[in-house]
């Protein structure tokens, strides 16, 4: 027990668009949530890791500090795409198995504004083609040599799936969104509350076939946070604290291993795959031993590949999978009841951090509304283009 | 007119037909559509321009129809996998925009278009993939009967 890594609070704020609050208002609320939470202060941490993709400049940790309390110790600025904040979590997770801080604390804050599709090659003033870049590229080949955007990417992604797999398509995707939005309805922390019929799912503007808009993810802003405390230190700490901490069963980071064409097309399955089954052997958790799991459902063709690459169905029956409501909350294994990233939102740092507050939330017995009753165990599972994977593996122990 | 110059430097246009052009390294044979400093795969650092198949077959596609103000759309983005070896990404040109005209697994041919002209009158030419007709579809109507014949059973599924 003592060489465990538990999570001693977690707090994060209701996702959306907030315009009122800057990077570092979201940030602290979300650490102080979690410090509070965790019946501790900044005086406890000695590690601070903070994960933000889209601050041109940096450093937000080191400002975050001079808003919640500058104590001298490391801080890690972490920018890992959507893994950015699993793995300053995982930062945090790894210090405290070396050994070198007992507590520590982990944050994801971003600001997106509003939805831009923009990145197009269009320049002012004469232009005349000139080679660019690794390809030798003369101009955007968005659009030209197939799409790099990521409403797209994730649907080659699940009609890849699709095409090696009957029974899988366009309903089975909008089955997924179905669902989450339906979750979300009983989550008053998600970005939007709203149920929507397979019909309005599949009737929504289309994005990127099979994508349509509710389909996709919305841009928002958030933030969330944890504690996280070795064994030992838990072990010294008030019995109300230790009651509700949560144990990490398994941290995991990965990358993606070479694949024939990876370059052109991202294969989000390999390193998933790989980081489930470390998680699964670290945690001594099987895929069916789990309550409740928050997927990286970017968009409703990443879910959908996700419950195979995470083995929270048969080989090949992702199709089945949700057609038989599997990964409903009142399913066989119930996937992203907070309403996932569809509905919930996807501030993308925030976003690691957040599936882990969902999870910690249900084996606390906390939940409310969405509570998972008797959950034990719980997964949760990023994944950042680029491509980077986390899995976190959590569960209800006695400290 | 003025001259034409391919859009990535992987597309071969100066040697009669077009053709694409992997960097594969010389020690596992690994193939890149870009420069690299060494192999992902093996680690090895030598390489040689590899000219690769035209045709091939669709491994997965998606139809975008919002993108920047700048992107026509809808298009059709896919991934192919070349015969012989190596995945590209590109567009599938000579259809309808609509998944009852795309199947999972069909076969497509190597094409080039001009995707653009510069202030010099340069025209930039891209590649994208039609899909490969039999000798019984190659009728008077060309490519178009290309896009109706291998009409899929039920969308997004090759069955």
């Amino acid at each position: 027990m003592a060489d465990d890594v538990w999570i001693l609070g977690a707090s994060m704020i209701k996702f959306g668009r907030l315009p009122d609050k800057d990077l570092l208002d979201i940030s602290s609320e979300a650490a102080l949530g979690a410090l509070a939470d965790a019946g501790a202060s900044m005086a406890d941490i000695e590690i601070l890791a903070v994960g933000n993709q889209f601050e041109p400049l940096g450093g937000v940790g080191q400002q975050l500090q001079k808003q919640i309390g500058q104590t001298g110790i490391p801080v890690y600025n972490v920018t890992n795409a959507c893994a950015t904040g699993a793995s300053a979590l995982r930062i945090v997770s790894m210090a405290i198995k070396a050994g070198e801080a007992e507590m520590g604390l982990a944050v994801g804050a971003e600001k997106m504004g509003k939805a831009r599709l923009g990145g197009g090659g269009a320049t002012a003033g004469k232009a005349v083609y000139e080679r660019h870049g690794r390809s030798g590229a003369v101009m955007s080949t968005e659009g030209v040599l197939g799409t790099d955007f990521m409403p797209g990417v994730f649907a080659q992604a699940g009609m890849e799936y699709a095409h090696h797999h009957d029974g899988v398509g366009f309903e089975q995707f909008a089955r997924v969104a179905e669902k989450n939005h339906a979750h979300s309805s009983l989550n008053p922390l998600a970005q939007y509350q709203k149920v929507f019929s397979l019909d309005e799912v599949m009737g929504s503007p289309m994005m990127s076939y099979p994508n349509t808009l509710l389909m996709c993810c919305p841009t928002g802003d958030g933030s969330a946070a944890v504690v996280v405390v070795s064994g030992e230190k838990l072990e010294t700490l008030d019995p109300d604290v230790r009651r509700r901490a949560v144990k990490v069963s398994a941290s995991v980071l990965t990358t993606d291993p070479w694949v024939d064409g990876g370059h052109q097309q991202p294969d989000v399955n390999t390193l998933t795959r790989n980081a489930a089954d470390k998680a699964y052997e670290q945690a001594g958790v099987d895929p069916q031993d789990l309550d409740l799991v928050e997927l990286h459902d970017c968009f409703a063709t990443a879910e959908l590949v996700h419950y195979d690459n995470l083995r929270l169905c048969e080989p090949g029956g992702a199709g089945d999978f949700i057609d038989s409501r599997g990964p409903w909350r009142d399913g066989r294994i119930p996937v992203n009841v907070s309403g996932g990233l569809i509905s919930k939102g996807h501030p993308i740092a925030a976003t690691g951090v957040a599936n882990v507050y969902e999870i910690v939330t249900h084996l606390r017995g906390e939940a409310g509304d969405r509570q998972i009753e008797g959950a034990t165990v719980g997964l949760a599972h990023v994944i950042g283009l680029g491509s980077t994977c986390a899995v976190h593996i959590l569960e209800k122990a006695v400290a | 007119m003025g001259e034409r110059i391919s859009v990535v430097d992987y597309l071969v246009l100066e040697d009669g037909d077009p053709y694409v052009v992997a960097n594969a390294c010389s020690g596992c044979g690994a193939t890149y559509f870009e420069r690299r400093n060494a192999c992902a795969r093996c680690f090895g650092a030598s390489f040689e321009r590899r000219r690769m198949a035209s045709t091939g077959t669709v491994r997965s596609y998606t139809i975008v129809y919002r993108a920047a103000p700048e992107v026509h759309v809808p298009f059709v983005s896919a991934i192919v996998e070349l015969d012989g070896g190596g995945v590209l990404k590109a567009n599938i040109r000579d259809v309808e925009p609509v998944p009852e005209a795309i199947r999972l697994g069909m076969p497509v041919v190597l094409t080039t278009f001009v995707a653009g002209t510069d202030d010099d009158g340069t025209e930039a030419v891209a590649f994208g993939y039609s899909p490969a007709r039999t000798a019984r579809e190659a009728g008077p109507e060309g490519v178009a009967s290309g896009a109706r014949a291998p009409v899929a059973q039920e969308q997004g599924n090759d069955g």
